[in-house]
């Protein structure tokens, strides 16, 4: 195949092949390692944790792609399962308000992300690094520092039922993945945010309102948080304010290795969520193997500083 | 009817005055040369007309209608294009996309799920374009980054011809082209004008300036010095008002 036949393969499938191999070879490692790796039991175990981390995977997907970042997704994740539970158990308000409060929680903490990224012309590395500090401080003062415990069940049945047999967080993370794939790929708003990633001078001169479009990438990237906050709410019963921390290394390094380019212009959710499988086979046979939790955070990170050397080389030979 | 006129148009830059009032009107189908010493002003000009900067003071008008405030976005939606110098390509986004870049038509996905992006309507209309260009390109999927600087340079012109411009702007389009290329990009100009096409050619090589423009304008130093037919005037001549020699 020459290069271009190559290219436009991977881009018909939105996914680059070697991810697709790092993830059967990974598996394939795994289960010879662990016989119980590959019961069912522990595979639903691999993707129920995958569903909360790879939700926030894919709002780091559409801000990378834009070239920008969002440090914050762990710390909003927290305040968003606490402003949920705090809603909907603090001051007993309907059940739904677990979901309205954790959504909105999220959206708006992306919202100030955008607005001084966009208005203040600061750096989304200082925004979002700052919204990481001020997230997880609110969630902590919302909730006291203490878990906020007993949700309803119509919350509980989110995370913690088996509609045909599959947790219902896997259902909401296929969703979330299809759509947002949807979006990314095929519609004008994702084709947008490709191009301001790849050359924002050329995305400004054909016509592309670039302030709009980063302030939307970072509330969608905020309202993923607050979907993964949901989750986490639901699936643990509990408005935890210490919930997703060090999530971003998780969400980012999936991204990553899925073959989002961290400079921005390329991300497909497909990749993402083979890159967040990838996280969660890794953590899930790392604790098989009983590795400790302190070596599996060296190697996620580890991870993700190879999967950008590694892209970093293939750009150098190709230019 | 001028087609395009510009008034008293101003604009700096901190204290850099990099604009002092342009008067200059621009006919349908005519070629304007636009020539200067660098830093004469003549980017920052054509960006106010594109709408990338705003103007400290003056106002644009485009087919009798004011277009001071409008966003580069809806200038080119009434028909005014610019091939910037740097091209404003995406790399890594395919030769299609980058032609229909802001622009991107859509329809209904299975009839009912809104905003799907008509990539084959894209990718075909892409592909005729570059066809009636002439131009040599491997395929339309080719990640515009892995290019040739002449092929860009086609992706780059693609992209402004494709939606029935009034008035194409361009920066430098022959500096970084082979002299074969060159002669196409002549050509192409020469084209343009046949179709109803305006044209501003910023080019430092007043050879191309004098081959194909009727009209050529000296930009000094923020303000228009000189306004010259081509058949009135020599490269001499040209040449003694960008250095500020004449008169």
């Amino acid at each position: 195949m020459n290069p271009s036949e190559e290219f436009v393969l991977l881009s018909r499938l939105h996914i680059r092949l070697e991810s697709l191999i790092v993830l059967i070879v990974l598996s394939a490692t795994m289960a010879m390692l662990s016989p119980v790796f590959l019961s069912v039991n522990n595979l639903f175990n691999i993707i129920l944790a995958t569903a909360t981390f790879g939700v926030l995977a894919i709002g780091a997907t559409f801000v990378i792609s834009s070239a920008g970042l969002d440090l914050s997704l762990g710390s909003v994740l927290g305040l968003s399962s606490v402003v949920g539970a705090a809603l909907v158990v603090t001051l007993e308000w309907p059940w739904y308000f677990a979901i309205i409060g954790s959504l909105f929680a999220g959206t708006m903490a992306g919202a100030v992300n955008g607005f001084i990224i966009t208005r203040g012309l600061v750096p989304a590395f200082i925004v979002t690094l700052g919204m990481l500090g001020i997230a997880r401080g609110l969630a902590l003062i919302i909730s006291g520092g203490r878990g906020i415990y007993g949700l309803p069940n119509e919350i509980l049945f989110l995370g913690q039922a088996r509609p045909l047999g599959v947790p219902t967080p896997v259902f909401i993370l296929a969703i979330v993945a299809i759509i947002s794939h949807y979006i990314l790929a095929h519609t004008r708003f994702g084709h947008h945010t490709l191009a301001l990633g790849d050359n924002e001078a050329a995305a400004k001169a054909t016509g592309i309102d670039i302030s709009r479009q980063r302030m939307l990438l970072y509330m969608l990237s905020g309202l993923m948080a607050g979907i993964a906050g949901l989750i986490f709410t639901a699936r643990v019963n509990t408005g935890d304010p210490t919930a997703g921390l060090n999530y971003e290394l998780l969400a980012i390094t999936a991204a990553i290795i899925g073959g989002t380019n961290l400079f921005g212009g390329r991300g497909s959710i497909l990749g993402t969520m083979i890159g967040a499988l990838i996280m969660g086979v890794l953590q899930n046979g790392l604790n098989l193997l009983a590795v400790q939790a302190y070596y599996q955070q060296m190697a996620i990170g580890i991870v993700l500083i190879a999967a950008v050397w590694l892209d970093q080389v293939r750009d150098r030979r190709r230019s | 009817m001028a087609l395009l006129t510009m008034s008293g148009l101003k604009k700096s830059f901190g204290s850099i005055e990099v604009l002092r009032g342009i008067d200059l009107e621009i006919n349908p189908s005519e070629v304007v040369g636009l020539v200067g010493d660098n830093g004469a002003g003549k980017s920052t000009l054509m960006k106010s007309i594109t709408g990338v900067y705003s103007l400290d003071e003056g106002n644009i008008r485009f087919e009798d209608q004011n277009i001071t405030s409008l966003a580069p976005g809806d200038r080119r939606a009434r028909g005014i294009e610019m091939i910037y110098q740097d091209l404003a390509l995406a790399p890594q986004q395919d030769i299609a996309n980058n032609i229909f870049l802001g622009r991107e038509p859509t329809k209904k996905l299975w009839g009912f799920l809104p905003g799907f992006v008509d990539k084959n309507k894209i990718d075909a209309e892409a592909l005729s374009m570059i066809d009636r260009l002439g131009a040599q390109i491997p395929s339309i999927h080719v990640p515009v980054g892995r290019l040739s600087g002449g092929q860009q340079q086609t992706v780059a012109i693609a992209r402004a011809l494709t939606f029935d411009p009034k008035l194409v702007i361009m920066d430098e389009p022959t500096a970084a082209l082979a002299v074969r290329e060159v002669e196409g990009v002549l050509k192409l100009i020469d084209q343009m004008q046949n179709s109803g096409i305006a044209v501003i050619l910023i080019s430092h090589r007043l050879n191309d300036i004098f081959a194909a423009c009727q009209r050529i304008v000296v930009l000094r130093r923020g303000s228009v010095i000189a306004d010259l037919q081509q058949e009135a005037t020599d490269m001499n001549e040209v040449v003694s008002y960008i250095v500020g020699a004449h008169g």
